[in-house]
Parts: structure tokens; C-alpha cells; sequence
């Protein structure tokens, strides 16, 4: 079996599970984002009285940190409420940060756990050796009645990757590239196993990433065997025992890619759909491309390597006029050391607009909203049409260094020509 | 469920994301009547004013791809659709679909077959789709047991009334 499957066996008191079977899985963890108050309503709905275990769901107020407006602060309200009502061990309000960055930092992600949770990119905690799945409002509601869910086990296709990366090419280039070649439905209902010695010595935040995006292939969950840097950030910030799960030698695989990253080229996802990948410096020599708006942060882009990235391109120098860089950092751990590290002033001495952690223009809710005609390039990972805005704006793409180098151009820059 | 459907089409492209089908500006909002007038404004504002009472989505592959977001599903229900046909779904798009009862039908070809404004008729029992226009008799996918049950029962809410004992 492979490892997956090995999770979905355990939770489900079964001793073998193989891709196909349905299942009914016990959740570890549900952590409802503030987007899906529809979570609460259908709980009661359904007949819900008491969440099934208070130690292991949690509210993250991230979308709209702070609130921008009274709908979603009376929607944080009812939230609030029910977390109270139903004594909830865990609460993370406004003042904390993307969901999939603060619950590991809490230490509430550990290798060989399923964790559910309201919002797509659950798949990031494969970055820990867990199942992270993404589901809607409806199916959590059902999860905190029963502390269970079905599933269908996901057939698991492994995505190879090999080699070291030049410098000035990051995660993200790595993961655009991949999804560039299996597309946007390349992986709909399945799971990726990301292998290799690229994944073996990538650090926390390089996996979690690679993690992140596998959604956008329309992966059900992602998975990277745990490395030492993943089981010493576990144990630093969590004392409960968990199970590492690996993969039985000569396991099959459904399908399988294998990707040398030693020759890549930083990527650039073009308007507007994450599999329209190209390398980044064939687009710039192809043509001057304006940018309006430089983004950095979310789930995917806006950690303290990230952070770090843009500041050592931009530390002493100024974006042009009419251009602006807005920084969003994932949480308020990476805040702090951002601040710390003095990144933050390295960026805001730069141009920058630093606003509070969370999902920020990343879904077009606040901080950062694009008109019409306007271009992004963003370190996040969605460029649907209107998604961080007007559905006349267009979104690029790239990694926190390549948003860098071109809001420091006011066009599209290959960040290696500003290290 | 209802095991046939006939309805008029709406027909969308590929990979038609969540945040097309709902816009992430509204999603704050609660009431379903008014998340059902903003449906599909991030492809066409004024889909939502036009769309028939019992029309059916034809979509290419990918449909409901990108965030969970059920707002997509619970506006498309309020839109007025029955069903969504596509060559393929995103799974937690599916899902929500299937939860909420609004039946996510996989039809391999169907967005280059029918046409928007003519009539399909979907036999769920059968597994086909007919466009009426033409005579064309196109087979659907099974929905799986899983699906069919929840479905069956009208969503995924009145099972677990029934599980928990409520009325």
C-alpha cells in the first residue's frame, strides 16, 4: 500500500484500502475558514447540537482579517458565538493568519493525521506526511456532528522531481512547471506522492508550496514523505505522538512524471488559468509587460523565505511611481519575524504596503483589489479571471522574487537579472 | 432525485472555476436567493437575469475547479439550475453538488454536442443525455453508489436528520 492509503486504512479501521473503495474515515482535525458560515447553518440544519470533539476543530478568521465590511463582521460574529457556545479549545481570530500556515505553527499538523478543512488548499499539509483535503460548507457541517467523513481512496500518481535548482529559481517555479505539464485536471480526484532528492532536501516551506498547488491540478490531497526538517518542526511545536506512514517497497503507482529541476527556468503562470505556464524569461523577451500591482503573500507566497526573497532584491532600492507592492505575510509568526529579520523594513523602505496576515487580494475580498485593465504579478495561486478583482484586471503568476525584480521594473523581470 | 430531467441549456467553456461560477466579492453573503443572482457573473453578468427556471448547465472539463467554496453550488441551485452536464467535474465542486442535491452529471463530449437554447433530456436511470433538437443520444457516467444515495435521499441534510434522529 502506499502510504495515503495506509492513512486511509488506519482511520477507517481497516486493515487494507486500495483506490476506488469508499471509506469512512475519522478526521483528526476541521478547521472551518470564515468564508463558510453556511458551515454553522447547515449544522443545525442537519440537527446538529454539539461539535463531536472540541479539542479538534477550530475557527481561522483569515479571509476577511480584519473585517472590511458589516456582512463579514456579522458573519465573524455568529462564528464567534457558536466557537464559544461549543467551548472550542481552539480559536484563531483576526489576528493570526492563513489557515494552512497557522495550524502547523499551533502545532495541530502532524505526519499521518486527515485533516479536513473548508477551503481547498487543505492539500499543503501533505507537506507533513498528512492527508490534507479541501471540502465545502455542507460536508464540514457533517464532519462536526460525526467526527467522520467518506471518501473515495484516491488512486496516487507520483510526481518525481530530481536535481538541485539554479539560484534565482525557487518552489514555486518548480511547482508552476509541473502544473504547466499535467494541467489543471491532469489530477482530479487523485493524490500526488511528490518524490525525489529535490523533495528530500527541500525544507518546511519549499514542501508546503509544492503542497499548496497541488489542488490546481484538481488533486484530492498531496503527500511528501516527511524529512528530518519536517519531523523537527513537528516536535518543536507539538508533544502528541503521531505515526509516520511510508510507502511499501515496490508500491505501483497509477501514473508517474519525473521532472530533472536542475535545468529550470523561473515560470510565470500567464492570464488567466494556472496551466498556462511558460518560462519567464521567454515571455519578457517576447514583450514589455506593464505591471500595475506587485503581490506578495497567501498560502502559497507569503512566508518568511518568501519574504526574505523579495527584501534582498528590493532592500535599498524604490518601485516606481504609479506602481504598488502590496505584502501580505501568512501569518502573524511570520510577521513577527519578517519584523524581526527587518524585512519588513526593507520592503516598506522600498514601496511597500504591508497589510495584516491573512488571505489579503488573494481572493479578491480586500487589500489589494485590481480594476479593470489593471495587471498583477502575485506570488499566490489562482489567476482566474476576476479573482483578485475586476475580471477585466490580469493576474501573472510567479515566484516572490520574480514579483520583486518586475514591480522594481514596472514590467515582468527574470528575478536572476536582480540578484 | 428525479430520474428525468429535460431542460434548456446554458453551455460554458473548460475549467469554468468557482470563483467565475461565484465571484469571491459576495462571499460574505448568506441569503441563497441572493447568492443565486450573482451565479456565473465572472463569465457573463447577465447569465443570472436570463437563465430558465429548470435550465441545465453544459460545461466542458474541469467545471467548478479552484476554491471550495459551496456559494457555487447553492447559486447555481437558486439560479434555477436542475443539473450541471460537463465532460468532467473538479471533486470538491462535485461533491458540494452532490451534497446539496443538484445532481453533477459527467458527459463526455456534451459541450461540443449541444447548443445553447436547445433541449436535453437526462435520464439519470438509463445513464444518457438526448438533445432533442438533433435526435443525438449521448451516455453519462454512472454517478457511483455513494452519490446516487445522497442524491436519492435529496442531499446530503435530510440523511443526517434521519441518521440523528430528527424529523
Amino acid at each position: 500500500m502506499h502510504a495515503v492509503e495506509k492513512i486511509f486504512a488506519r482511520h477507517s479501521g481497516r486493515r487494507e484500502v486500495s483506490a476506488g473503495e469508499i471509506v469512512t474515515a475519522r478526521v483528526d482535525f476541521a478547521e472551518i475558514n470564515d468564508l463558510y458560515l453556511q458551515t454553522i447553518y447547515s449544522f443545525y440544519e442537519m440537527g446538529g447540537e454539539k461539535v463531536w470533539d472540541r479539542e479538534k476543530c477550530a475557527f481561522v478568521f483569515d479571509h476577511y482579517a480584519p473585517t472590511p465590511d458589516v456582512r463579514s463582521a456579522g458573519n465573524h460574529r455568529q462564528m464567534r458565538e457558536f466557537a464559544r457556545k461549543n467551548q472550542l479549545k481552539y480559536h484563531f481570530d483576526t489576528n493570526c493568519g492563513v489557515c494552512h500556515q497557522v495550524m502547523p505553527e499551533a502545532g495541530l499538523i502532524r505526519p499521518g493525521m486527515i485533516v479536513v478543512a473548508t477551503d481547498s488548499h487543505t492539500t499543503t499539509h501533505g507537506a507533513f506526511g498528512a492527508v490534507g483535503t479541501g471540502c465545502g460548507a455542507t460536508d464540514m457541517a457533517a464532519v462536526l456532528m460525526t467526527g467522520e467523513m467518506w471518501f473515495r481512496v484516491p488512486e496516487v500518481i507520483e510526481v518525481r522531481l530530481e536535481g538541485e535548482t539554479k539560484k534565482g529559481v525557487y518552489p514555486k517555479d518548480v511547482i508552476l512547471a509541473v502544473l504547466g505539464k499535467i494541467r489543471a485536471d491532469g489530477a482530479v480526484y487523485k493524490a500526488i506522492d511528490f518524490t525525489g532528492s529535490y523533495v528530500e532536501g527541500l525544507n518546511v516551506a519549499g514542501r508546503m508550496v509544492i503542497c499548496n498547488m497541488a489542488v490546481e491540478m484538481g488533486a484530492k490531497t498531496a503527500y511528501m514523505q516527511p524529512n528530518q526538517e519536517v519531523l523537527s518542526y513537528v516536535n518543536a511545536r507539538c508533544s502528541c505522538p503521531y505515526e509516520v506512514e511510508t510507502t511499501d517497497p515496490g508500491y505501483v503507482y497509477g501514473e508517474r512524471y519525473l521532472f530533472d529541476v536542475s535545468a529550470l527556468e523561473p515560470q510565470l503562470a500567464c492570464p488567466s488559468s494556472v496551466e498556462n505556464v511558460r518560462p519567464l524569461p521567454e515571455v519578457a523577451a517576447e514583450k514589455e509587460v506593464r505591471v500595475d500591482q506587485g503581490y506578495i503573500g497567501s498560502c502559497t507566497g507569503g512566508r518568511e523565505e518568501d519574504l526574505a526573497a523579495a527584501a534582498a532584491i528590493l532592500k535599498g532600492k524604490h518601485i516606481p511611481p504609479y506602481t504598488r507592492l502590496v505584502v501580505v505575510p501568512a501569518s502573524r509568526e511570520v510577521m513577527l519575524a519578517a519584523m524581526e529579520k527587518g524585512y519588513l523594513k526593507d520592503l516598506m523602505e522600498a514601496g511597500a504596503t504591508v497589510a495584516t496576515p491573512g488571505c489579503g487580494a488573494c481572493l479578491g475580498a480586500h487589500e489589494g483589489i485590481l480594476a479593470p485593465g489593471e495587471v498583477c504579478i502575485s506570488s499566490t495561486n489562482r489567476n482566474f479571471p476576476g479573482r483578485m478583482g475586476s475580471t477585466e484586471a490580469q493576474i501573472y503568476l510567479a515566484s516572490p522574487a520574480a514579483v520583486a525584480a518586475s514591480i522594481l521594473n514596472g514590467r515582468i523581470t527574470d528575478p536572476r537579472t536582480c540578484l | 432525485m428525479r430520474e428525468e430531467l429535460e431542460g434548456k441549456v446554458m453551455v460554458v467553456g473548460d475549467n469554468v472555476d468557482t470563483d467565475q461560477i461565484y465571484p469571491g466579492c459576495y462571499l460574505a453573503l448568506t441569503d441563497p436567493k441572493e447568492i443565486g443572482k450573482h451565479c456565473l457573473e465572472g463569465v457573463d453578468k447577465a447569465i443570472a437575469g436570463q437563465f430558465p427556471a429548470g435550465g441545465i448547465i453544459v460545461a466542458g472539463r474541469n467545471f467548478g475547479c479552484g476554491s471550495s467554496r459551496e456559494h457555487a453550488v447553492i447559486a447555481l441551485i437558486n439560479m434555477g439550475a436542475a443539473a450541471v452536464l460537463a465532460d468532467s467535474f473538479a471533486r470538491i465542486f462535485f461533491r458540494n453538488a452532490v451534497n446539496l442535491g443538484l445532481p453533477p452529471v459527467i458527459c463526455r463530449g456534451i459541450s461540443r454536442r449541444a447548443k445553447p437554447g436547445q433541449t436535453v433530456r437526462l435520464d439519470l436511470k438509463n445513464g444518457t443525455v438526448s438533445i432533442l433538437e438533433t435526435g443525438e443520444v449521448l451516455p453519462c457516467e454512472p454517478l457511483g453508489d455513494q452519490a446516487v444515495k445522497i442524491l436519492e435521499a435529496g442531499g446530503i441534510k435530510p440523511l443526517m436528520r434521519a441518521r440523528f434522529g430528527k424529523k
